[in-house]
């Protein structure tokens, strides 16, 4: 197992500088530069050529990259020129927040994904099946940030049930020592600020965990009803087993694991949603950063932003392999 | 069977649950002693010197004041920490009378001291600092630096020479040359006074410059303890979230009415207008045209308007033959039909332009201002007046993904534009990018024939507009035209105010006739608020104390 971790640590490697060639020269591609980004109307052929000289912008691109390579070496990823502050500060204090949206929508997709998938299964060409596949194609379908407005109209503006906008009442002053505010108001025992939080959790990771709910479910349901034919799951029934133990025991658990597959790759692509659900909620976290560093064109914090978050894609697929240990011992990672 | 249906109900009664305790608690609550304000991005800094960006200002604006500032709703000059100033040596010394008992929020005393202390530092501004993404204005109006970097302006260029402290409460500001725009200037946020004594404590300009030459400043100055004598004070600010500004006890003037002002960043349009129809905000900046009809119907918010200070144009790069023809540029003035386009667009709120400055501005002409009203017919004939063959093949710029205040709608701009064209002798091939930086870069760049762009004043001065565009060989107009660029620099360097006026009229007249491009509106942005918050007077260049702002019934 240890090597196993090891040897997929040590992937990272290549997989990211690989990627710093991919983001560095695509970035680069791009048409216009930061200068024109930072002034706009008001940047002169002067200006350009300043920020160009200043940033290095006017060397040999190896020569750019070789530089770059060097400072990320030494842990230093730059400067954002929008902003001024340091990649790592802002990454820092933006990305808990993020995976606090990340892990509350997939909590949301499992939570209501693995029960629907399992009863539209066990319901097989029942009306309930037909309408949760209808519901998950709808899930799949429908643009993130559409259903975030939708959310909002009906359940902020017209209703007035929810907040729209942001991780806590602005008039809020909860202390927050690690940024995650759910976490945050336990450790400090603010029931208040954790209710708050949580309320304003609710939309954002309904509408980033909707296309993950659909595929949780749909992925359940092919799992369950292929894995209740099996001879097995015959056998307990026949063995007079009680439904609820050959369901959970037998049915779900064997089902759970290409679920659990799909739930690793979804968490990666949680990320990406994140651009689209945080930019609609006003969400601080790292999506709205590397959606205003595109239009930008801030080059620090999209080649630091982009390798940060290649690298929790990557560990967030390590720990689903070792999950497969845990969730079927017959799996031995090697 | 029993079991299954509890199993899966499970996470449907969580959420009705937490959707039905939601709805018990309250939402976010607005306090009379509080303001939420949705801006579109953090600010920067809390340094007026080192940032331009309109997010950056706006707090700015509450926490610092300068030597003079501007009658709220207005361009006109009112005096701040100045009581009263005088020029002197032929333009070449401002003498400024101080205020006194002042006090800086950190409780030292704002004497002659502290202004040439500020003056100072941004003439001394390190090189990682003196780059104009940095220090835009103070590269605008002063020009050059007491040290500079490689390639960057040294003194040679700089119109700020020195400062003298007379006595505690008088200054004089002795410049290089003549110059009247210097004092509007003078009232942006950018150049408010700090507090030396913070400037120094809080290592306002320490940092370090890495292996790319970029700077990482380490001081706290700008981040967490910006000190000015202003009406507001920095409470927190957590980036990404909230700025929030609390009211400064000591504050020498009118104390602001409202305990709290909090900056609240929300990037996207629609986000923030649903934030305001919730009441989580009480207004925002640069309302979506679209968007005024639904805050005007809601019977809970309003519109306020800012009066028009700015320029949509189409601009034409006389590098591009035969625009260099003056009569082709013409046969352009009278084939746009620029009122259908302002009548059609700009929903009420834009006006016909008939020259570059707008109306608000010193300069601007009343009389003898060359009118090209839409005339086909004579556009045509004019072409043909050129030796131009019809129709004129032209390619027609216009910007993408963007909104601007004199340009909502781009694409509908240019498309009624195109047509009143093809009507007048002109052929015209679209051209479309993303406004920035691929827009922006190719019209600056001079690789566009006609494209549309605008301006908005930067403070209420005809230099800022007149100057900036037509007082230098420009890349985006391509044209070299010495007697105008006399004309402008002698308007600029002129003390007596009524004898500037009339330079600028006469330049403003000359642009016309000379027609480096067709201007065609000012129009007037807007910002909504809740319709109990009054006393917020929008300002033509966007400084709007909230000190005055109050909450209605």
């Amino acid at each position: 197992m240890l090597r196993f971790v090891v040897r997929r640590l040590l992937l990272l490697v290549p997989i990211l500088l690989g990627l710093s060639i991919l983001v560095f020269g695509w970035i680069r591609l791009l048409p216009g530069s930061p200068a024109q980004a930072l002034l706009g109307e008001r940047a002169t052929p002067q200006t350009i050529a300043q920020i160009r000289h200043q940033y290095k912008l006017d060397r040999p691109i190896y020569e750019q990259y070789w530089g770059y390579l060097h400072t990320v070496g030494q842990l230093d990823f730059g400067v954002s020129i929008s902003s001024r502050r340091t990649v790592t500060y802002e990454f820092a204090h933006r990305f808990p927040a993020t995976i606090e949206l990340a892990l509350a929508a997939m909590i949301f997709a499992i939570a209501f994904g693995i029960p629907l998938g399992f009863l539209a299964a066990k319901r097989h060409g029942s009306l309930f099946d037909h309408i949760s596949l209808v519901g998950s194609l709808i899930g799949i379908s429908i643009p993130i940030f559409f259903l975030g407005l939708i959310l909002k109209w009906i359940f902020a503006v017209k209703l007035g049930w929810l907040p729209s906008i942001g991780r806590e009442d602005v008039l809020s002053e909860a202390k927050h020592p690690t940024n995650f505010y759910v976490l945050d108001a336990i450790v400090t025992g603010n029931g208040g600020a954790l209710w708050d939080s949580i309320k304003h959790l609710l939309l954002p990771a309904v509408a980033l965990g909707s296309i993950p709910l659909a595929v949780v479910a749909r992925i359940t349901r092919a799992a369950v009803l292929d894995v209740q034919n099996e001879d097995y799951v015959r056998t307990a029934r026949a063995k007079g087993l009680p439904p609820l133990i050959v369901d959970s025991r037998h049915v779900l658990r064997n089902a759970l694991l290409p679920v659990s597959t799909i739930i690793g790759l979804q968490t990666g692509l949680l990320l990406s949603g994140a651009v689209l659900t945080e930019t609609v909620f006003a969400w601080p976290g790292i999506g709205t950063w590397l959606k205003d560093a595109i239009f930008n064109r801030d080059y620090p914090v999209l080649q630091g932003g982009i390798l940060f978050v290649a690298i929790v894609f990557v560990l967030v697929n390590l720990v689903v392999d070792i999950s497969y240990a845990i969730i079927n011992p017959r799996i031995r990672v090697s | 069977m029993r079991v299954r249906k509890w199993f899966v109900l499970v996470p449907f009664m969580a959420l009705a649950v937490a959707l039905l305790a939601a709805t018990a608690g309250a939402r976010t609550t607005a306090s009379t002693t509080s303001l939420v304000f949705g801006t579109a991005s953090d600010p920067v800094v809390l340094d007026g010197p080192l940032v331009s960006d309109g997010e950056s200002l706006r707090p700015i604006d509450q926490i610092f004041e300068g030597l003079v500032s501007l009658k709220p709703g207005s361009t006109t000059l009112t005096p701040s920490l100045a009581t009263k100033w005088k020029a002197s040596n032929g333009g070449l010394a401002w003498t400024f009378t101080l205020r006194k008992g002042v006090l800086f929020q950190d409780n030292t005393k704002f004497t002659s001291a502290a202004v040439c202390a500020n003056f100072n530092r941004w003439y001394n501004f390190p090189g990682p600092l003196q780059n104009s993404a940095v220090t835009y204005y103070w590269n605008t109006v002063f020009g050059g630096f007491a040290h500079p970097a490689a390639g960057n302006p040294g003194p040679d260029k700089s119109l700020y020479k020195s400062c003298k402290a007379k006595g505690a409460y008088a200054v004089t500001i002795n410049l290089t040359r003549p110059s009247s725009s210097f004092i509007g200037a003078l009232a942006l946020s950018n150049f408010g006074i700090a507090s030396p004594t913070a400037l120094k404590k809080y290592k306002a300009d320490a940092g370090t410059v890495d292996s790319n030459g970029v700077f990482h400043p380490t001081g706290t100055f700008g981040t967490q303890h910006p000190i000015g004598t202003g009406p507001y004070m920095l409470k927190s600010w957590s980036v990404g979230d909230k700025l929030v500004l609390t009211a400064n006890p000591r504050y020498w003037g009118k104390k602001p009415k409202i305990k709290q002002i909090i900056f609240k960043p929300i990037s996207d349009n629609a986000a923030r207008l649903q934030a305001l129809q919730t009441g989580e905000i009480q207004g925002y900046d640069l309302v979506d045209p679209a968007d005024i009809g639904t805050v005007q119907g809601s019977g809970k918010q309003k519109i306020l308007n800012r009066p028009a200070f700015n320029v949509g144009y189409v601009g034409i790069n006389q590098d591009f033959k035969p625009f260099d023809n003056p009569l082709v540029r013409q046969a352009l003035a009278y084939g746009l039909d620029r009122t259908s386009v302002v009548r059609g667009f700009y929903a009420g709120r834009g006006q016909v332009a008939n020259q570059f400055l707008p109306p608000l501005v010193t300069g601007y002409a009343t009389k003898g201002v060359p009118t090209y009203s839409y005339n086909p017919a004579k556009a045509k004939a004019l072409l043909q007046q050129a030796g131009v063959k019809l129709p004129l093949a032209v390619d027609f710029w216009y910007p993408t993904s963007v909104s601007r205040p004199y340009m909502p709608d781009p694409k509908k701009n240019a498309e009624a534009f195109g047509a009143s064209l093809e009507n007048s002798g002109f052929k015209v091939t679209f051209h479309a990018a993303p406004w920035r930086p691929d827009y922006l870069g190719t019209v600056q760049s001079g690789k566009a024939e006609l494209y549309m762009l605008g301006w908005t004043g930067d403070f209420g001065d005809p230099a800022n507009f007149l100057n900036v565009h037509f007082g230098a060989v420009n890349p985006q107009f391509g044209f070299n035209n010495p007697s105008l660029f006399k004309l402008l620099q002698q308007a600029d360097s002129e003390t007596n105010l009524a004898k500037r006026a009339e330079l600028y009229q006469k330049a403003s007249i000359q642009v016309m006739t000379y027609l480096p491009m067709i201007p065609y509106v000012h129009s007037m942005p807007a910002l909504a608020f809740q319709k109990n918050v009054l006393g917020y007077k929008p300002s033509p260049v966007s400084l709007e104390p909230f000190s005055l702002v109050y909450y209605g019934k």
